[in-house]
Parts: structure tokens; C-alpha cells; sequence
């Protein structure tokens, strides 16, 4: 059985920075990552950041990614990286089982772990949603920014969150043509700047809209779109056709936390969060000892605080197994201020309403 | 329409599907995971949870806070069976 001191699930911007703080402390850290490469979501984010300068404030997602390797190079005694290894299993006893490839299946035996696994995208259910074509942002996001593929010729978005915004005018910019942008909610969800920027190229951005249905024989051919009133529920004769060979769908992510459900971390169901998160307590330690969590793991945010809270977590992780620097406090209030600050607007209000719920 | 509305991809479960065992009286996600699949595919109920909580909460009129999703267990995804006996036999020795 492999041993190390602090494991980290996860080699996105949370776990990056969990891990760069856990080796600033001196601790030997072990980061697992499904993906042949770090990074997480960040690779496929081809824009520039909003945020302050602590968190790469105007710096493009890839090159934010690209830093914080960088930096993990400095303490490249200290951390071990497995990469296209997956976590199949936590246990009672500690163990944290996984798979490498597809063929080699072993144990680990750490200290601590921190699960800072990311989110999952939600879904919507409506007819023929399994024709080819149907695609989540992350997958046209992949497609488009990591692989140079174009998914298709013209897209409707379904969805008018930031995801939905950057990727309909990253989709404009590869020269893939954005029918319009439906919400289903009777405003738009993303930054007023994003839908500025989209709304000048000309695509409308329909609010109180959701796609009815997707009509195709072999793959996507057609999109009924249709207005709802504020209890969501399809208008009659509202309908709108749509000529469409992609129907991309951006309603937001869910935390991605099965492998601290299966643990024995207590989790509840936080709209606010966006789904199932596990309770913890300041220092983002679960119900189970030795146990941590960061970023949207933890709720569904930004890049910018699950990077904040990856630095946090994994300051409190590495203190938690011996390694407590002079400056321990100091670096944890500057954490706490900066995870402040990022929520001060509106939107950080109701994530603060929603951890609340969460902190023990 | 309910028909080709799939929310199970892993398993092809349709919307009439779940609603018509939802108005049988399975009504929570264990119950209908028994009786159909769902969530026991590659996925492991991460496209399909929400879906189908939010459904038994629509159908029983309670809250999404209410309805509890399934226990989840190891492993996260498809390991083949030779690899844990091979795993485990290295703890005999």
C-alpha cells in the first residue's frame, strides 16, 4: 500500500493551489487527477478572468493554469503528481482506492485528504434530448478550446449564466454561428458585460425561454423553443423554430462529491450551493476527521474562490498533520479576507446564504 | 413526448418511464434505481440525479431538500474484477 501525507483529489484550480499551500508548509503532497493534465476546467478557459489581482484578475484561464504549475515546480520535492488516475473508492479505514489507466488498481494510505473534485454539469429533460448534437458546454468548450474542433455550424444555447455567454461568443469568434441564447429565468444569469459583448454580434438572448424540444432523424436538425411563464411552465403558442445542428446546453453544474458521500461525510442539499455539499467547518474539514474539501466541491462558484479555498484547505490540511507554519495565522486571515472580498456583490450573498448552512 | 425523453443515458430511461413508477408509488431514488437502473451506469446518477429528485419532489410535492439521492458506493467507475482480486491477494501475502 502506497502511503503519503496529504492526498489531493483533483488537479483543478482548487486542488492546484491546496496543494501549493500544503508544500509552502512543508508538507509531502500527492495530487490525483483523472485528466492527462493539471489544470482542471481552467485549460479550456480561453478568456480573460474578472476578480482581483490575487486570483490572475485579466490573465486568460490556460495561463492562469500554466502559473500555477509553474509555481508547483518550485516545491517539486514535495509533490508527487499521478495523473490519468482516477479515485474509485474512500473507506472507513482511510484507504482511498485507484486506478491508473485502466489497469492498475491499487491503494493509498494518506494523512489527510483533501477532495477538491469540481462539478458536474446539470442537464434538462426534454424530447429527443439524446439525438447527436446535444452537447454540455464542457463539451463544446473541450471540443472547441482544448481540441480545435468545431462542434457544429449553428448552436442554440440553451442557458445565459457566464458559461453559456463566454462559450456562445467563443463559438461566434471560431466562426460557428450563436441562433440565440434562451434563459429560462426571466433575466440573464452571466456578467451584463459577457451578454453586452454577444449582444453587439447580434444574437439574441431570449429570457423566460427553454427549448421544448429537438426534432432530427440522424442527428439535430431543428429546435422548438418556447416562452414559460414564472413558474417555468411552457405558454401554449409561444412556439419558435430554430434551423440548428448543435443544441448546447449551459444550466449550471452540481458539486461532484460522491467520493465523501461514500466516506461517511455528512452532506445537505444547498439550492444556493447548487446540490449535495458536505458539511464543514471553517477550516474546510468535513464531519470526518482528516478530511477537507475546496472549491466547487464544496458549492458551485468561480475559479478565483475555489482557488482561494484551495490555498485555505490545504494551509489547515498540511497544520492538521504537523505542519503548521509561523505564519499559519496570518496567511488564514489573509484567505478568509480574500474569499470575503470575492463575495461581497450580489451574487456572493447568496453563496454566503448558502454556507452558512454548511458550517459547523 | 414523455416517451423520447430520455433522463437516463446511461441505462435509456425515459421520462414516462419514471413518472409512471413515481405514480406507482416508488417514490424515492433507491426504489426506482432498483427497479430500473438508473444511476447504476458509467455515470453513476450524476447526469440523472437531479432530474429525478426533482420529479419525486414535483410528483410528492416536497422540497428537492427532502428527497434523498442514493448511497453511493465504490467504485466511482468500471474496474475490472482481475485487477481487485489482484489487488487484494498482494494483502494475503
Amino acid at each position: 500500500m502506497k502511503e503519503v501525507e496529504l492526498l489531493i483529489i483533483g488537479g483543478g484550480p482548487a486542488g492546484l493551489c491546496a496543494a501549493l499551500s500544503a508544500a509552502e508548509s512543508s508538507a509531502k503532497v500527492c495530487i490525483v487527477e483523472r485528466n492527462k493534465s493539471l489544470g482542471g476546467q481552467l485549460i479550456k478557459q480561453t478568456h480573460m478572468f474578472f476578480g482581483s489581482e490575487k486570483q490572475y484578475a485579466s490573465i486568460r484561464g490556460i495561463d492562469i493554469s500554466g502559473i500555477l504549475l509553474d509555481k508547483l515546480n518550485h516545491y517539486k520535492d514535495n509533490v508527487e503528481i499521478l495523473t490519468e488516475t482516477t479515485v474509485v473508492g474512500m473507506y472507513e479505514d482511510g484507504v482511498v482506492t485507484v486506478l491508473h489507466k485502466e489497469d492498475n488498481y491499487y491503494k493509498i494510505k494518506p494523512k489527510a485528504v483533501i477532495v477538491a473534485t469540481g462539478a458536474f454539469e446539470k442537464t434538462l429533460a426534454f424530447p429527443n434530448n439524446d439525438l447527436p448534437g446535444i452537447y454540455g458546454a464542457g463539451a463544446v468548450q473541450t471540443l472547441m478550446n482544448v481540441h480545435g474542433v468545431k462542434p457544429g455550424d449553428r448552436v442554440l444555447m440553451v442557458g445565459a449564466g457566464n458559461i453559456g455567454l463566454i462559450v456562445s461568443y467563443q463559438l461566434q469568434q471560431a466562426g460557428v454561428q450563436v441562433a440565440a441564447i434562451l434563459d429560462a429565468a426571466p433575466k440573464i444569469g452571466g456578467y451584463l458585460v459577457h451578454a453586452s459583448k454577444i449582444r453587439r454580434m447580434g444574437v439574441p438572448i431570449l429570457t423566460s425561454h427553454t427549448v421544448k424540444e429537438a426534432i432530427g432523424k440522424e442527428f439535430v436538425e431543428k429546435a422548438i423553443v418556447c416562452q414559460v411563464d414564472e413558474k417555468f411552465q411552457a405558454i401554449e403558442g409561444t412556439e419558435m423554430e430554430f434551423d440548428v445542428d448543435v443544441i448546447c446546453i449551459s444550466v449550471g453544474l452540481t458539486p461532484l462529491n460522491e467520493l465523501l458521500a461514500m466516506r461517511g461525510c455528512q452532506t445537505k442539499y444547498v439550492p444556493q450551493l447548487s446540490g449535495f455539499v458536505p458539511l464543514r467547518n471553517e477550516n474546510y474539514e468535513t464531519t470526518i476527521e482528516n478530511v477537507f474539501t475546496a472549491g466547487d466541491a464544496t458549492g458551485v462558484e468561480e475559479a478565483s474562490s475555489a482557488m482561494v479555498e484551495g490555498y485555505l484547505s490545504g494551509l489547515c490540511a498540511a497544520s492538521k498533520i504537523g505542519y503548521t507554519p509561523g505564519n499559519f495565522e496570518e496567511r488564514k486571515k489573509d484567505y478568509i479576507k480574500q474569499l470575503n472580498d470575492l463575495r461581497s456583490g450580489p451574487v456572493g450573498k447568496h453563496i454566503l446564504a448558502g454556507i452558512e448552512q454548511i458550517v459547523i | 413526448m414523455d416517451e423520447n425523453t430520455i433522463i437516463c443515458r446511461c441505462s435509456d430511461v425515459t421520462l414516462k418511464q419514471l413518472r409512471d413508477l413515481i405514480q406507482e408509488g416508488y417514490t424515492t431514488y433507491d426504489e426506482i434505481k432498483r427497479i430500473t437502473r438508473i444511476g447504476m451506469g458509467p455515470c453513476q446518477g450524476k447526469t440523472c440525479g437531479q432530474l429525478v429528485m426533482r420529479e419525486i419532489a414535483n410528483a410528492t410535492g416536497q422540497n428537492m431538500q427532502d428527497i434523498k439521492f442514493q448511497t453511493t458506493r465504490p467504485p466511482v467507475v468500471g474496474v475490472k474484477l482481475g485487477l481487485i482480486a489482484q489487488e487484494g491477494r498482494k494483502n494475503e501475502e
